[in-house]
């Protein structure tokens, strides 16, 4: 199904099941301990061997020598695999470093080699016994400096191919020399670690010349593909199953180390392999996200509206890599007829920068939405009004483009008025509570929705049930559910009727999940498959499937009525379909918007920042069930609140690498950090986007949150930081006083 | 890990005489350390001496008025005591400061004692640590060092102790009873038990080789307004940045010792004559010879306004 023109009536606007708060369909399985994870397949394969990786001692160089004799001959140890006996392996796609490096060293923790035993305990041992020489290599560690001589990069998502390294509209410099109120700041968000609950891991398993991965992947089918290219097979010989997945925030979008050296180990012990990823390996073996150091400036009249805005941001990668897109929403957010963003990407030798949860405007609007907090100070105008007067309907480059659906201004307004933001005192620091400073702070959410084909089959069987088979993965997220959802309403059954199987290469390719693209596309890969289906039944029931409805289990049409059952009583149908985008991407922004309001209270002695309660109004288009997209809200409201106050990845600038790799070092929210959140959504319903009417939602809610959590601080305590995280050694020696 | 092997033993002399007669031999008690370590590699002992069963996990009154702590008894168990609760208020609320429920039902009151440091270059084999591998060097001191010592620190090292517990117990000037391997018992102040890293910072405290650890004596109430403040990035769950264990008279005198600072709690008894006189001078020669790394020294002022928070938390109770 090619969606090309705006969604007319259809079966899902009756909304019997989708958009119901409807509880998870895998819920018991994983609160029981049924569901099985990835290193958690016990049944899948007999006699499996244990693979622990060794990760480079050193950020950049070369190994001079490499013994293995030690550990080889260690107690139980089957093989281990380098990469002088791995033989030829190609790179993948979508990683930027080899997953198997020597004996070049490209970043530190990069895998160089996995010792495959009898037992866990043995290979981790012998992992240990493995005695590595290094040649070191200076290597470029430090943002600030690569950046000095970085050169302008281009975003590469841009559909514009041939686009100039920045984006210019009018004329900027001048009209920003000009403005009556300026605003001109530096920003800094360090670099970040997914940290999801459940790290990498693979079971590898080989039959002949095919592979079976069992890994957790949130994109199977790049994910199959660039390990088949890793190892130089055909892509038909490699099946990836990825059914449930302990979290991924874009660490698992893709082929890591553990799959591949899975693979490797299996092939040369001749036995199924597990490997898991240790926890300390997670920053520096596979991705994160990058740090940026950001200039905004913003030039506006008295009135508040801006007349020029400038926002360019720079970060870091390997070679090779890609820059983080934290201008993005610059170019869309706010009105302004003089504009210019770009991007510098600086080479360096840290670990392998990539997507973490909305990649681009998660740290881009930790930045402008901070510099928008001090834009109204400057102007004396209220945050939330400022933000008002600065909407636009339209692109702002490209001024025949409306939004599809825009209600910002909506969002801000029902949010400040739910929040008791009247109750915010302008002043700065002057709100106590005992000891407690107080502050109230506000942000605007601004995530793009973004389209990727997604494919599915749907079988109804000849007892009644609903079978959907989708590559598409749950990550956590609710998929499994919202697809149930969608297969009910447009087979009119009961949802306990629908069967939803995942994440397996064996199904039609979905869109996956990644920038929360995975609700809106898998559902209308699901939808079109569900509506070429009904024409099946229709068809086998002699009803005329354009005037059939589906509802209760029957079919009607007119005044005649069949059960749904009567068609498969000669044999199931089957129908695959995927969902296909046509220009209106083009025609229309599409985006999602939010406003998130956060109050905080800063210990005016310790100068320790706790949020006592945040909100998040959204609008997202429809929303497919309010109960897992509000538990994606306030995870990613939760993430938010970790990158303000919390989360930075330390980089050691003479070693290399991320020095705090664990949970103790590398500081997550926890409950007590969290006592209170509320999500609001708009009713919405967005024809442009897909036949289902919904955007993706669970990245908008990490977009802002992180200024808003640094607005509320200012506002309690006067000190304005620019640097994330927002801990309390950067205010303390500023603090007013409290006793 | 490497392989090890295990015994119970089956009193606190002989498993004393086992651990100094045994080749890389340790004493296990929760674990809630020791096994992370071992997972790690950072600690690769070969035969492990189980105490759980050797009945040290009672909590009795003393002759003279105090309180004898098992060495055994679980910090969840010691926290919630009602004699502790309420003649040494300071002690339960560190122990509820540390760490979290599920590890607070494990670790003991001795194994608390005997946590290592969690400095970030400690628990990476890959790099130089003279706590860890000694004579190999420090990263720590000119690399990531928000976390680390400010004081009594050394060129050998800047790592601090992680313990809550330890900080109560500096202050309410607690004694470690131990056991050897003749069944020679001596008591140590706590002020002793500690060592600084000097240039052997492996060794970190004075027990002998073998010496097992039996209870932990606390000396008759001292009354006081008890006040135990932890400062930390997140809300729960964390090593303090600084944190202050203060027990304070009505007339404004009172002991003060402080965490995350040193390589043990660091308490200056001097420097408690001039508490009365408020947290600016008595920090200042609390701290008097710190040298911290650009990293931490926003401890030096943390500590003077955790001390301040202390002391007015005591004023309002």
């Amino acid at each position: 199904m090619k969606f090309d023109r705006p969604a007319e009536a259809n079966p899902i606007d009756r909304m019997q099941v989708v958009g119901r708060a409807h509880p998870r369909i895998d819920g018991p399985l994983k609160t029981t301990g049924r569901a099985p994870y990835a290193y958690e397949h016990h049944d899948v394969v007999t006699n499996p061997a244990y693979g622990a990786i060794v990760g480079s001692a050193i950020g950049k160089g070369r190994i001079a020598s490499m013994n293995l004799a030690e550990a080889e001959r260690a107690p139980g140890v089957l093989t281990v695999v380098t990469a002088e006996n791995a033989g030829k392996l190609g790179k993948g796609k979508f990683n930027t470093a080899k997953l198997l490096g020597g004996p070049e060293i490209d970043h530190y923790h990069q895998a160089i080699a996995v010792v495959v035993a009898e037992t866990f305990e043995q290979a981790t041992a012998a992992a240990a016994l493995i005695r590595v020489e290094y040649a070191h290599a200076d290597g470029r560690f430090d943002l600030e400096e690569a950046l000095k001589t970085a050169p302008l990069a281009k975003d590469p998502n841009s559909p514009e191919k041939d686009a100039p390294p920045e984006s210019r509209t009018g004329e900027f410099e001048q009209a920003f020399a000009q403005a009556p109120v300026k605003l001109d700041e530096l920003y800094a968000t360090p670099d970040q670690s997914h940290s999801m609950m459940e790290p990498h891991a693979s079971i590898a398993a080989w039959n002949g010349d095919k592979l079976t991965v069992w890994t957790s992947n949130q994109m199977i089918d790049w994910g199959r593909t660039d390990l088949a290219t890793t190892l130089g097979i055909p892509k038909d010989n490699v099946r990836f199953v990825s059914p449930y997945i302990g979290g991924g925030f874009g660490c698992k979008l893709f082929l890591r180390s553990d799959a591949v050296m899975a693979a490797l180990g299996a092939k040369a012990s001749g036995r199924p392999v597990k490997v898991a990823l240790p926890r300390p390996f997670i920053p520096n073996n596979t991705t994160h996200r990058p740090a940026t150091r950001q200039r905004i400036r913003i030039g506006a009249g008295a009135d508040g509206r801006i007349i020029a805005i400038a926002h360019e941001s720079g970060s870091g990668d390997l070679p090779d890599g890609q820059p983080e897109t934290a201008t993005n929403q610059t170019r869309l957010l706010y009105a302004g007829a003089n504009r210019l963003t770009s991007m510098r990407l600086a080479v360096m030798d840290l670990p392998e920068g990539n997507a973490m949860r909305a990649p681009g405007e998660a740290p881009g609007m930790m930045a402008l939405e901070i510099a928008m907090d001090e834009l109204a100070e400057k102007l004396g105008l209220d945050p939330v009004e400022l933000r008002v007067r600065n909407d636009t309907q339209i692109d702002p480059e490209k001024p025949d483009r409306p939004f599809s659906q825009r209600n910002l201004v909506r969002c801000l307004r029902e949010g400040a008025e739910r929040f008791g933001w009247t109750r915010r005192s302008a002043t700065p620091g002057a709100v106590r509570d005992g000891h407690w400073l107080l502050g109230m702070g506000t942000a605007a959410a601004f995530r793009n929705n973004l389209l990727i084909p997604s494919g599915a089959r749907v079988r109804l069987e000849r007892d009644g049930l609903v079978v959907v088979e989708t590559d598409m993965t749950d990550i956590g997220t609710g998929s499994y559910t919202i697809i149930a959802q969608t297969a009910a309403e447009m087979m009119g059954v009961d949802i306990g009727k629908v069967v939803v199987r995942l994440g397996d290469s064996a199904f039609p390719v979905s869109a996956g999940s990644g920038g929360q693209f995975g609700a809106n596309c898998s559902t209308s890969g699901v939808y079109a498959a569900c509506v070429k289906l009904r024409e099946a039944v229709a068809q086998r029931l002699g009803f005329n499937s354009a005037e059939a409805t589906f509802s209760d289990g029957h079919v009607m049409s007119g005044n005649r009525s069949a059960k749904l059952a009567d068609a498969v009583r000669e044999g199931e149908l089957v129908a695959e379909d995927k969902i296909e985008w046509g220009g209106l991407d083009k025609s229309y922004q599409q985006s999602t918007f939010g406003a998130h309001f956060v109050e905080a209270a800063v210990d005016g002695f310790t100068g320790e920042v706790r949020i006592r309660r945040m909100l998040a109004v959204c609008a997202a288009g429809r929303i497919l069930n309010p109960t897992t997209a509000r538990s994606q809200v306030i995870g990613a409201m939760t993430m938010g609140a970790g990158a303000a106050l919390m989360e930075e990845l330390a980089v050691d600038k003479r070693r290399g690498f991320f020095v705090n790799h664990d949970l103790a070092g590398y500081e997550v929210p926890v409950h007590a950090d969290i006592p209170h959140q509320e999500v609001i959504f708009l009713e919405e319903a967005d024809d442009k986007v897909s036949p289902m009417k919904a955007k993706g939602v669970a990245e908008l809610g990490i977009c802002g949150v992180g200024a808003a959590v640094a607005n509320a601080v200012y506002n309690a305590t006067g000190v304005r930081v620019r640097n994330y995280p927002v801990t309390l050694d950067k205010h303390l020696d500023r603090l007013p006083e409290v006793s | 890990m490497k392989e090890f092997t295990y015994e119970r033993a089956t009193s606190p002399q002989e498993a004393a005489a086992k651990a100094r007669e045994t080749l890389g031999a340790k004493f296990i008690a929760g674990g809630t350390n020791l096994l992370d370590l071992m997972k790690l590699e950072i600690e690769t002992p070969q035969h492990l001496i189980d105490v759980n069963g050797l009945g040290l996990d009672k909590i009795e009154n003393t002759q003279n008025g105090g309180l004898r702590i098992g060495a055994l008894v679980r910090n969840t168990t010691l926290a919630a005591d009602m004699r502790v609760r309420k003649d040494y208020g300071v002690l339960s609320r560190a122990l509820l400061a540390g760490a979290s429920g599920q590890l607070r039902n494990k670790a003991t009151t001795a194994g608390n004692l005997l946590q290592r440091t969690r400095c970030p270059y400690f628990y990476d084999t890959n790099q130089p640590c003279n706590k860890r591998n000694p004579g190999s060097g420090c990263a720590a001191i000119e690399g990531f060092s928000r976390q680390l010592g400010v004081i009594g620190t050394s060129k050998a090292c800047i790592a601090t102790n992680p313990s809550d517990m330890a900080v109560a117990m500096r202050a309410l000037d607690a004694e470690v009873e131990t056991v050897d391997e003749m069944g020679r018992t001596r008591k140590i102040p706590i002020a002793e038990f500690h060592r600084l890293p000097g240039d052997s910072p492996h060794i970190e405290t004075t027990l002998a080789d073998g010496e097992l650890i039996t209870a932990v004596t606390l000396p008759r109430p001292v009354g006081g307004i008890h006040v135990y403040r932890k400062v930390r990035d997140r809300a729960s769950y964390a090593f303090a940045l600084v944190s202050v264990a203060a027990v304070v008279q009505r007339d404004g005198s009172g002991r003060v010792a402080v965490g995350g600072v040193a390589h043990k709690p660091w308490r200056v008894e001097d420097a408690e004559a001039d508490l009365p006189k408020g947290p600016k001078s008595f920090s200042a020669r609390l701290l008097a010879d710190a040298k911290p790394t650009t990293d931490n020294a926003f401890k030096i002022p943390l500590v003077e306004r955790t001390v301040a928070a202390a002391l007015n938390d005591a004023r309002q109770q």
